[in-house]
C-alpha cells in the first residue's frame, strides 16, 4: 500500500490540464471582445454564467455525495472516497471564480441577464417577487452560499485526514469519531438543501425568466448536477484505476457508481418530465412561456432551441437508460467512461439551453455556443488541477476508517 | 420426475462452506445445490452458477406493457374514442406517460415474480424434498448428486473431511410433486442412512 499510497502527477496530466485553462481563458477573452461590448452582451455573460453554475454545483455534489454517504453510514465508498474528497477541493478556486462571475453580473452595468434588478414599479409579478429577488439578498446568499460550502467542506475533508497518521484506539473513540463526522455531514447537507436543492437555482438560473415559476426547477437543476457529479466521480476512479492506484477499489464500487448514474439519470427524467407536463396541463401563459423558444408547440413555428431541448433528452435519459441497464455495462471500465462522458456533456448542454434559451429566445448562436464550450474545457482544466494536486497531497485510502474494511469485501 | 441419490452434508460456517465448495468443484463431484437460511454474498460465483435471466425477462415485461399501453391508449384516444378534454390534442402524450410508466411497472413486476416462481417451482400445494430441515434455520447444506460411478462413501469421507457435519446419504425425488410429505414416505421405500464421519 505504501508504495503508490499518493498520486504522482503524470506530465501528460499537467500539460492537459494547462492546455484546457489555456482554451478557457483564451475563449473567455475572445468572448468578451466578440460579443461582451456589443449589441448583446448577455451572451457573453451567459457564457460564463452557465458554466460557473454548472461546474461548481458538479464538483459540490462530489462534497453532498460524502455527507449523503456517511449519514447513511455507508461503507462501500470508503475504498475510493478520497477521490471525491480530492474532487470537492475543486469547489475552493471554482467558488471563487463563480462568486465573482456571479456578483459581477449583478454589479456590471449593462449585463442583461437578470431584468429582475431594475424592476417596472407598473409589473405586478415582479414587484410581487421582490422580497426575495433583490440586490442584497441575492449578493448576501451568494457569498454566503459559496463561503459556508467552502468551510464545511474543509472540516469534512480534514476530519478524514487526520486519522491517516493517528488511528483510532479503541471502538468508543470510533463511535465518536463516526459521530462527529455525522454531526458535520448533516449541517453540510442542511446548508446544500437550502441552497443547491432551492434558493440557489432560483437566484442564478430561474430568475433569468423572472417573470416564470416552476417548483421543480431546483430539484431539477439538483438532479441534472448530482449525476454529472458522479459521473466525474466515475471518470476519476477509472482513471486512477488504470494508473495503478487505489488498489481497493474494483468493478464492485464501480457497479454501484454506475447504478448511481443510471438511477439520478432516471430522477432527472422525472423531473424534467414533471415539470414540463405540470406546464402543459395547466396552460398558463405566464408558464407556458418557458417553452416557448424550447419546444415546438403544435401548428407554431418550433422554437430555436427544440433540436437542442431534444437532444439533451435524449442523451440525458436515452443513453443510460438502454445504455447502462445492463449489470455488465455498469461493471465495465469503458462503458461507464464513456457514459459518464455522455451524462456530463449532456447536462452541459442542458445547462445550455436553460440559460441560452432565456437569455437569447430566437436563435441559437453558434459561435457563442462553442466558445461557452470552450470556457467550460477552461474550468474542467482548474478542476483537473486541483484535483491532481489535491490527491498528491493526501494518501489515497482512508487506511484507518472503521468502514474501510466493509469497503475491501464489498460485493455487489 | 426421477429419483436420484444424494449425499448431505451440513455446514456451520462460510469460511469453512466456501473452502468445501471450491474442493468439490475441484474433486470434479456433481454439485446438486446449497441450501441456506439467508443468501450469502459470492456464494453463486462460487459455486459456478452463471448469472440469472430474470432481468432480461423484467426488461421484456417492462417493454411489453409500455408498447400496449401507449398503442391501446393512442388508439382509444385517437380512433376507437376521441374526446376533446380540455382543448387538448386528441394525440396527447404527456398526459399518457404516467399512465404508461405505471402500466410498465405492473407488467415488469408481476411479470418478474411470476417468473421466478416458475423458475424456484414455487407454488401453493407445490412440494419438494427437505435435504435437512435446518436449512431455514441455522445450517448450510450442500447436497451432492450422485451418479452411477459415485462411490457414495467415498463422497461422505470427502465431505466430513472438508468440514461438513452430519452427513448422510438420501435418496429423493428430484422435482416437485402436488399434494403432502406425508405421501412422500410411502412414495420411497429407501431410508435415509446416516454416515458417522
Amino acid at each position: 500500500m505504501a508504495s503508490r499510497e499518493f498520486f504522482e502527477i503524470p506530465k501528460r496530466y499537467k500539460t492537459w490540464s494547462t492546455a484546457l485553462m489555456g482554451v478557457g481563458v483564451l475563449s473567455v477573452i475572445i468572448a468578451f471582445f466578440a460579443y461582451g461590448r456589443g449589441e448583446h452582451p448577455q451572451l457573453f455573460w451567459g457564457g460564463l454564467l452557465q458554466n460557473a453554475a454548472f461546474f461548481l454545483l458538479v464538483v459540490n455534489a462530489s462534497m453532498f455525495f460524502i455527507c449523503a454517504t456517511t449519514l447513511a453510514m455507508g461503507g462501500w465508498q470508503m475504498s475510493f472516497r478520497r477521490v471525491p474528497e480530492a474532487i470537492s477541493t475543486a469547489v475552493v478556486p471554482l467558488g471563487v471564480i463563480s462568486g465573482i462571475v456571479m456578483l459581477a453580473i449583478v454589479f456590471v452595468p449593462g449585463t442583461h441577464i437578470y431584468h429582475w434588478l431594475h424592476p417596472d414599479p407598473n409589473d405586478a409579478i415582479l414587484q410581487y417577487k421582490k422580497g426575495f429577488l433583490n440586490l442584497p439578498f441575492y449578493v448576501t446568499f451568494t457569498v454566503l452560499t459559496i463561503v459556508l460550502w467552502i468551510v464545511l467542506g474543509r472540516k469534512m475533508r480534514a476530519l478524514s485526514q487526520e486519522l491517516d497518521n493517528n488511528p483510532l484506539p479503541d471502538v468508543e473513540s470510533g463511535r465518536k469519531y463516526i459521530f462527529k463526522n455525522t454531526v458535520w455531514a448533516s449541517l453540510f447537507i442542511a446548508w446544500f438543501g437550502l441552497t443547491t436543492m432551492s434558493t440557489l437555482p432560483w437566484f442564478w438560473l430561474m430568475s433569468i425568466d423572472a417573470h416564470w415559476y416552476s417548483t421543480m426547477y431546483s430539484w431539477y437543476t439538483f438532479a441534472s448536477t448530482f449525476v454529472s457529479g458522479m459521473a466525474l466521480i466515475g471518470i476519476f476512479v477509472v482513471y486512477m484505476k488504470n494508473q495503478g492506484y487505489l488498489e481497493y477499489t474494483n468493478q464492485e464500487h464501480l457497479h454501484d457508481l454506475g447504478k448511481f448514474m443510471f438511477a439520478f439519470s432516471i430522477f432527472w427524467t422525472y423531473l424534467w418530465f414533471s415539470q414540463y407536463m405540470l406546464i402543459w396541463y395547466a396552460n398558463i401563459p405566464e408558464e407556458t412561456v418557458y417553452f416557448k423558444s424550447r419546444i415546438s408547440a403544435q401548428g407554431h413555428k418550433s422554437g430555436a432551441y427544440s433540436g437542442i431541448f431534444w437532444f439533451s433528452f435524449i442523451i440525458n435519459f436515452l443513453a443510460p437508460l438502454l445504455l447502462l441497464m445492463r449489470r455488465g455495462a455498469k461493471r465495465n471500465y469503458t462503458s461507464i467512461v464513456f457514459m459518464a462522458v455522455v451524462i456530463i456533456i449532456g447536462h452541459w448542454l442542458d445547462f445550455y439551453q436553460m440559460v441560452f434559451a432565456s437569455i437569447d429566445p430566437e436563435h441559437v448562436n453558434v459561435g457563442m455556443m462553442v466558445l461557452s464550450l470552450g470556457i467550460g474545457a477552461g474550468f474542467v482544466g482548474i478542476i483537473m488541477n486541483s484535483v491532481g494536486k489535491a490527491m498528491s497531497k493526501t494518501p489515497l485510502i482512508a487506511k484507518n476508517h472503521p468502514f474501510i474494511k466493509e469497503s475491501i469485501i464489498h460485493h455487489t | 420426475m426421477a429419483v436420484k441419490k444424494f449425499v448431505v452434508a451440513c455446514f456451520d460456517e462460510e469460511d469453512v462452506l466456501f473452502k468445501a465448495v471450491k474442493q468439490v468443484r475441484k474433486a470434479g463431484y456433481k454439485l446438486h445445490d446449497i441450501y441456506t437460511p439467508m443468501p450469502i454474498h459470492g456464494l453463486d460465483t462460487a459455486m459456478g452458477l452463471r448469472d440469472t435471466s430474470l432481468h432480461t425477462a423484467g426488461f421484456v415485461y417492462g417493454i411489453t406493457g409500455t408498447t400496449i399501453a401507449l398503442s391501446s391508449i393512442s388508439w382509444i384516444f385517437t380512433k376507437d374514442w376521441p374526446l376533446n378534454i380540455g382543448g387538448k390534442p386528441h394525440l396527447a402524450i404527456p398526459a399518457w406517460i404516467p399512465i404508461t410508466f405505471e402500466f410498465t411497472v405492473l407488467c415488469a413486476a408481476v411479470g418478474m415474480v411470476l417468473t421466478f416462481c416458475y423458475l424456484c417451482q414455487l407454488a401453493p400445494f407445490v412440494k419438494k424434498h427437505h435435504f435437512h430441515l435446518r436449512a431455514t434455520d441455522d445450517k448450510f447444506v450442500m447436497v451432492i448428486e450422485c451418479t452411477d460411478k459415485t462411490n457414495e462413501s467415498e463422497v461422505s469421507n470427502f465431505l466430513a473431511g472438508v468440514g461438513g457435519t452430519e452427513v448422510n446419504v438420501q435418496t429423493a425425488e428430484t422435482g416437485w410433486w402436488l399434494g403432502t410429505y406425508d405421501k412422500e414416505q410411502k412414495l420411497y421405500e429407501s431410508k435415509t442412512e446416516t454416515v458417522t464421519a
